[in-house]
């Protein structure tokens, strides 16, 4: 081993001692994470309102409809963030929602088993992603206009197909087929269930996988990813497809839940599902997010809807409420970005 | 035998003719530096060499044999690295992530392949100590200074046994200190066997650690010189034009 004899001072660290430092500690990282404040927030706000109106707000019953209110929402921000990691954007998944519960409607309307309608529900929603990642990754049209386009078609589709009738009569595997949009598993609603596990995976999909860091990479430099042969076309086709997917979950769960199929059905969702992951930390540009912050921005919005229920505050003050919130979301991410810059 | 041979190069985007025939070989353990005006297809030749574009004409050939690049992944397998004028790193991942984006190490885990963080770790902090640099494999690519940044990008190049490491303008954005280190860095690797081509605005640099020097115009080559019998006056007028050919 060689020295240069005249090394400045700083020099006497060795460099191995500098090499294996961690960034930040996991103090530092968790008080730097929107999620944390967020969930911050969140536990504030229900410590209130379970002290300002005990026999209402902290019931069983009332967390119960609490959780599944937003486990819909909740669902569709997991599969939007991979979208939105990648810096693209999904403005369909709320017609995509109408239009699969009306396909699995008119599935178990003919009669059909109750499997075989979830498998065309998820389907309808795998194809109507894969053309917005189609569109998207390939033929390199912006986010914006082809989910646009997405969300005008899939609401028209999900009219015609349902000659714009509520389709309720399900036929004989109808009450199976309601029971696990409806039902409950040791009383927390199965839609719950339903987002805890696909959080679970997803949060392990976007840290432990390369197809995880991919999403990150392409949003945070596309042309880098490229240049270092990541493939950053199927990529993105792929993250489209999972938001429809998602899409596809929450719609077969409402549908079960409300024992029919309207082609309204998750219409203006597609705002709540991206200032459910906004309010939890991802950017808009890409690169930044993740599961949690998705969950417990969807829970954040809802916590404060039932909140202000509760509290008998006018319900048409929901919105403002929710709008302040986003504002701040991403007002705390920018002061946060100045900060580590 | 030459290590990388490039047989009648030829690029056009259209109606424009980025290259225009260009012939080039590099020997093993080589350090050539090519220079040329913005425009004069310097860059373009890298990524056709470095799998990015394909050749509209002419042929590639590595160790004598042919071969044909679809992807950068392709040119990385026959030992070909590059450092991207821009670094091509992506500012939310950390520096570890950006070494290995493309190639992680993967752990089976039951049914799944799990990212290795810990080896990944423990792998780029060798590099980073090899490069005598001081960067940290769990900071994030934003946070770094510019020297930092370009040992990120050069260790991504030390991950594999590459054969041949393209740069392009490795010492454009760096300080003066930084630009020593580059310049050994080319040596250690020319010392190991590696051909280096050197792609440069910068006279001295290419002086100081070439062995040869090759000058594009216009899409073309218009000189293939030892540094020995050039000098940097004829090579400036090689570049503007004020010297035809040489």
């Amino acid at each position: 081993m060689t020295t240069v004899p005249s090394r400045p001072l700083q020099s006497s660290v060795a460099i191995e001692d500098v090499t294996s430092l961690k960034e930040r500690s996991f103090g530092q990282r968790l008080l730097s994470s929107q999620p944390f404040w967020v969930t911050v927030a969140l536990l504030i706000i229900c410590v209130v309102m379970a002290w300002d109106q005990p026999e209402a707000f902290a019931t069983a019953d009332n967390f119960y409809n609490i959780t599944r209110n937003f486990a819909f929402i909740g669902i569709m921000a997991v599969g939007m963030t991979a979208v939105i990691l990648t810096g693209g954007i999904d403005l369909s998944v709320g017609s995509i929602m109408g239009l699969v519960g009306v396909v699995c409607g008119l599935v178990l309307h003919a009669e059909h088993y109750w499997a075989v309608a979830i498998a065309a529900g998820l389907l309808a929603g795998a194809a109507a992603g894969a053309v917005n990642g189609f569109l998207i990754a390939y033929v390199g049209l912006p986010a914006f206009v082809v989910t646009l386009g997405m969300l005008s078609v899939a609401r028209s589709l999900a009219v015609v197909l349902s000659e714009n009738r509520m389709i309720y009569e399900f036929g004989p595997w109808g009450e199976t087929f309601n029971a696990i949009g409806g039902g409950s598993i040791l009383g927390v609603a199965n839609p719950a269930w339903a987002l805890l596990v696909l959080a679970l995976i997803f949060g392990f999909i976007f840290n432990f996988t390369a197809w995880g860091n991919y999403l990150y990479a392409i949003g945070s430099n596309e042309t880098a990813a490229r240049l270092t042969g990541v493939p950053v076309r199927r990529i993105k086709m792929q993250a489209y497809i999972v938001s429809g997917l998602t899409a596809a979950l929450a719609s077969v769960l409402t549908v079960g839940w409300q024992g029919s199929a309207i082609n309204a059905l998750g219409q203006g969702y597609e705002l709540r599902v991206i200032a459910s992951t906004v309010i939890g930390g991802a950017d808009l540009m890409g690169g930044q997010g993740g599961a949690y912050g998705a969950v417990v921005g969807a829970a954040l919005i809802e916590v404060i809807r039932n909140s202000l229920l509760m509290a008998g505050v006018d319900a048409n003050w929901q919105g403002a409420f929710v709008g302040l919130f986003i504002v701040l979301a991403v007002l705390l991410q920018r002061i946060r970005g100045k900060r580590s810059a | 035998m030459a290590l990388l041979e490039l047989q009648g190069i030829a690029k056009h985007f259209g109606a424009i003719e980025a290259l225009k025939g260009v012939d080039l070989s590099i020997d093993a353990g080589e350090v050539v530096g090519l220079m040329g005006d913005n425009g004069a297809g310097k860059s373009t030749l890298v990524r056709v060499i470095a799998g990015n574009f394909r050749p509209s004409e002419g042929q590639i050939r590595i160790a004598g044999k042919a071969k044909h690049f679809h992807n950068p992944v392709d040119a990385r397998s026959e030992g070909i690295e590059v450092v991207y004028q821009d670094l091509a790193l992506c500012d939310n991942l950390t520096a570890a992530a950006n070494v290995f984006l493309g190639r992680e190490i993967k752990r089976q885990v039951g049914p799944f392949r799990v990212l290795d963080y810990p080896a990944m770790y423990s792998r780029v902090a060798e590099l980073f100590n090899e490069l005598k640099s001081e960067t940290r494999p769990r900071d994030l690519v934003k946070q770094m200074s510019g020297g930092q940044r370009q040992a990120v990008a050069i260790a991504r190049t030390r991950l594999s046994n590459a054969r041949i490491v393209l740069m392009d303008e490795p010492t454009a954005a760096i300080s003066v200190r930084q630009v020593a280190e580059v310049l050994d860095l080319i040596r250690r690797l020319r010392d190991q066997g590696i051909a280096v081509m050197l792609i440069s605005h910068r006279m001295p640099d290419v002086f100081s650690v070439c062995d040869r020097v090759v000058v594009m115009r216009r899409g073309t080559k218009v000189a293939d010189k030892n540094v020995h019998e050039t000098s940097p006056e004829e090579v400036t007028g090689l570049i503007t034009g004020a010297i035809h050919t040489a």
